[in-house]
């Protein structure tokens, strides 16, 4: 009985040392990761101007929970550690430092606004820790050349600017346009991509104005729109401009063209408040199925997301946009952390991400497919026109890219 | 009603702060120096790059703490100011290539000259209409920012990415404890001469204006000189402290300069005591650390958090950190007897 205790010991410990070392062989890992655990790092606005869109991280958490309570990467937990900096580039900077010099994680994933990303995206890179997916539509995100720690996730808003020129030239060349744009970075790069879409025929817009996000009212903006005889009316709006606008347009007894960008594409958060009546007609693009639209309530991946809203994340409200791109987000990242295996190091995870290949996570459109390389930083690239109808989006035409180089 | 009666009915808005009762003694005062000499050398670079910060906001409330506690005008448009100092210097730095160490004068004149200008409308008014005054110009700073006419300079909305410097003479330390030690000779040498300045002639002017416009004019006073001189003066530092900010952070933005920071740097200046010099600092404290505390309690709710914290400092030590070192100095006297 003695003996064969020892010897069943000496065997374990052989056994032991020899996993042991196969697995020294193979498995790398940076700060951040290790046997058990994969810490990712996150920053937010959870107070501040912004707050609404802190839903994002909340809908990560409770998926990165969610795959942990699943068993987690290849046996490893996510410790997801999110800091509110609300929406304020230098506590953004500050909370990245502490993330990475303090948490000492091995991604910085989803940080969320455009000025916030521009303030970290040199210090990241410098210290050469990935800015990874970040929750900004702007264009410059996906430059691998000069800042090669940084991706985005979702289609530039220039690119989307891009689909509605191409779409404008085709069906309404004679048109005369009108742009009602928000005046920060969304706003205008957004104009820039209208303007470079529409090339030779720029001069197709003809009115242009611009509001502040602190005005309470851009109704002065739409009648003055009007009086200068457009006929399409494109709002690059946030959701509650969209909708005042929407509200205003029938008010006014004014019919454009109208279409509204991806942001306040939203069935909850911005057609049901201003109206299903006025809102018939309005064109625009979309990348993600709408929790609020009835068409997905038998599609197996919106299944998937529902389900995951009822047992894992029941306070997540299915209309909430923010919600659907969450775990839109959160599911690309658990993909990109699988694809790296047991080699968790910072290099690995960004030559995963730019390896993605069709990759199609639950809340996308149906054809819409990620993909990138190392020259391509830009994972989603396509979007589907749609046009409002009854109380749904109806898509039409193709899934269209709108790739920069085009 | 003629201005003269008015100021007499209108209530004192700010308490009177003997001159002596404005800094510390010269022992607390070392040994605090000797700590902020020390620390860095213990700690990681992003303590050290927090302790930079607290310094910067200590220097942007100190700036406030002479105009309100000094001179008695309140502002809630410091937050323009340090955009000013901020922007001159990423711009001078990116665009002209100036070193960072020469653009913080600069920074300083030009907000001095601003601060100044703006100090003359600013005269006719008085207590919640000047802070409503100041608070306008807060608001209009981001927008200005963002104006296309600038854009060719100031980036835009998408800002400035400003490059940090590397300690010189091949000084074998990080970038983060260069700009520390940098920061600190300025912070000390502005300290020094912002408690020089309220001990000498000026001051006493803006002293005297503080408690009593009139009495102050009759003795000869010159009353509208001493009261825009404050807003240069107060200016002229919170720019600096800009400059150094823009340079800590690496980027400019008009998002960074919206009125929450200008309701910070006020709040900063409440809880460290109106008119206590060296409170500042620990206003400052508080405006960088109470909201990572909040946040770490409930993230969902940490601005309610913060709300209570905040009210809980007000109620319990209505004057703030000064109340405390009073406290604490009457404690020590006790048991010396």
């Amino acid at each position: 009985m003695h003996l064969t205790g020892l010897r069943t010991a000496a065997l374990a410990t052989v056994a032991i040392v020899c996993v042991s070392q196969s697995a020294l062989a193979q498995k790398k890992y940076d700060t951040g990761a290790s046997d058990t655990e994969i810490k990712i790092g996150n920053i937010m606005p959870y107070s501040g101007p912004a707050s609404a869109y802190g839903v994002i991280g909340k809908t990560e958490q409770a998926y990165f929970d969610k795959i942990n309570a699943e068993g987690g990467i290849n046996g490893r937990k996510i410790k997801f550690i999110s800091y509110d900096d609300g929406y304020s580039p230098p506590k953004a900077v500050e909370q990245a430092r502490k993330l990475v010099e303090s948490d000492e994680v091995l991604v910085v994933f989803n940080p969320l606004g455009t000025p916030s990303n521009s303030a970290i995206q040199k210090y990241l890179n410098g210290k050469k820790v990935p800015q990874l997916f970040v929750a900004t539509g702007a264009t410059k995100w996906n430059d691998p050349k000069d800042f090669p720690w940084t991706m985005g996730w979702q289609p530039s808003y220039q690119s989307e600017a891009r689909i509605y020129a191409k779409y404008l030239m085709k069906e309404k060349p004679d048109a005369r346009i009108g742009v009602l744009y928000q005046n920060d970075d969304f706003g205008k790069d957004y104009l820039k991509g209208l303007k470079d879409g529409l090339g030779a025929k720029a001069s197709m817009i003809t009115a242009e104005e611009s509001y502040e996000t602190t005005e309470p009212s851009i109704d002065g903006h739409i009648v003055k729109l009007k009086s200068t005889g457009v006929d399409v009316f494109i709002s690059i709006t946030t959701p509650k401009f969209a909708a005042q606008a929407i509200k205003k347009l029938a008010e006014i007894d004014w019919h454009p063209l109208h279409i509204v960008s991806n942001v306040s594409a939203s069935v909850g958060g911005v057609i049901k408040p201003a109206g299903f009546e006025n809102s018939q007609g309005i064109l625009s693009a979309a990348y993600a199925k709408d929790g609020a639209d009835p068409q997905w309530d038998n599609d197996p991946g919106m299944k998937k997301f529902l389900d995951f809203l009822a047992r894992n994340y029941p306070e997540g409200n299915r209309l909430d946009g923010s919600v659907v791109y969450g775990y839109g987000v959160a599911q690309t990242l658990v993909k990109v952390l699988q694809m790296c295996g047991d080699d968790l190091t910072r290099a690995n995870v960004m030559k995963q991400a730019a390896s993605l290949k069709d990759f199609e996570p639950d809340t996308l459109l149906p054809g819409i497919k990620i993909n990138t390389s190392a020259t391509d930083f830009a994972p989603i690239e396509q979007l589907q026109m749609m046009r409002f109808k009854g109380e749904k989006w109806d898509l039409f035409g193709d899934i269209i890219s709108g790739e920069l180089s085009n | 009603m003629s201005a003269a009666e008015e100021v007499v009915t209108e209530g004192q808005a700010v308490e009177a702060v003997p001159k002596r009762a404005m800094t510390l003694g010269t022992g607390t005062s070392l040994t605090v120096l000797v700590l902020l000499l020390v620390i860095p050398l213990l700690v990681k670079n992003f303590i050290i790059f927090q302790m930079t910060m607290l310094l910067i906001y200590g220097v942007a409330v100190l700036a406030l703490n002479i105009l309100t506690g000094g001179s008695g005008q309140f502002s809630l448009g410091q937050s323009a100011f340090y955009a000013v100092g901020a922007y001159t210097s990423a711009i001078l730095m990116e665009h002209a290539g100036v070193n960072y160490a020469l653009t913080l004068p600069i920074a300083g004149l030009i907000c001095f000259a601003f601060g100044f200008a703006f100090g003359q409308p600013a005269l006719r008014l008085s207590g919640v209409y000047l802070a409503l005054a100041t608070f306008a110009l807060a608001t209009a700073m981001p927008q200005l920012l963002k104006l296309g006419y600038f854009e060719h300079w100031t980036g835009g909305v998408q800002g400035l990415v400003v490059t940090k410097p590397d300690a010189p003479f091949g000084l074998p330390m990080s970038q983060d404890m260069w700009l520390y030690y940098f920061t600190l000779v300025v912070t000390v040498a502005i300290y020094v001469g912002s408690i020089n300045l309220l001990r000498s002639r000026s001051g006493r002017a803006f002293m005297s204006i503080r408690d009593n416009e009139i009495a102050a004019s009759s003795m000869g006073v010159n009353v509208s000189l001493y009261k825009t001189l404050a807003f240069g003066v107060s200016a002229g530092i919170t720019g600096v402290a800009g400059g150094l900010g823009a340079i800590a952070v690496q980027f400019v933005a008009p998002d960074s300069y919206t009125i929450t920071l200008a309701i910070s740097l006020f709040l900063g200046m409440v809880v460290g005591g109106v008119g206590w010099l060296p409170g500042s600092f620990v206003g400052s404290a508080f405006i960088i650390f109470v909201p990572n505390i909040a946040e770490s309690i409930s993230k969902g709710l940490s601005g309610a958090v913060f709300g209570v914290l905040l009210f809980l400092v007000i109620f319990l030590i209505p004057h703030g950190a000064r109340q405390i070192a009073i406290v604490g100095q009457q404690l020590a006297g006790r048991l010396r007897r």
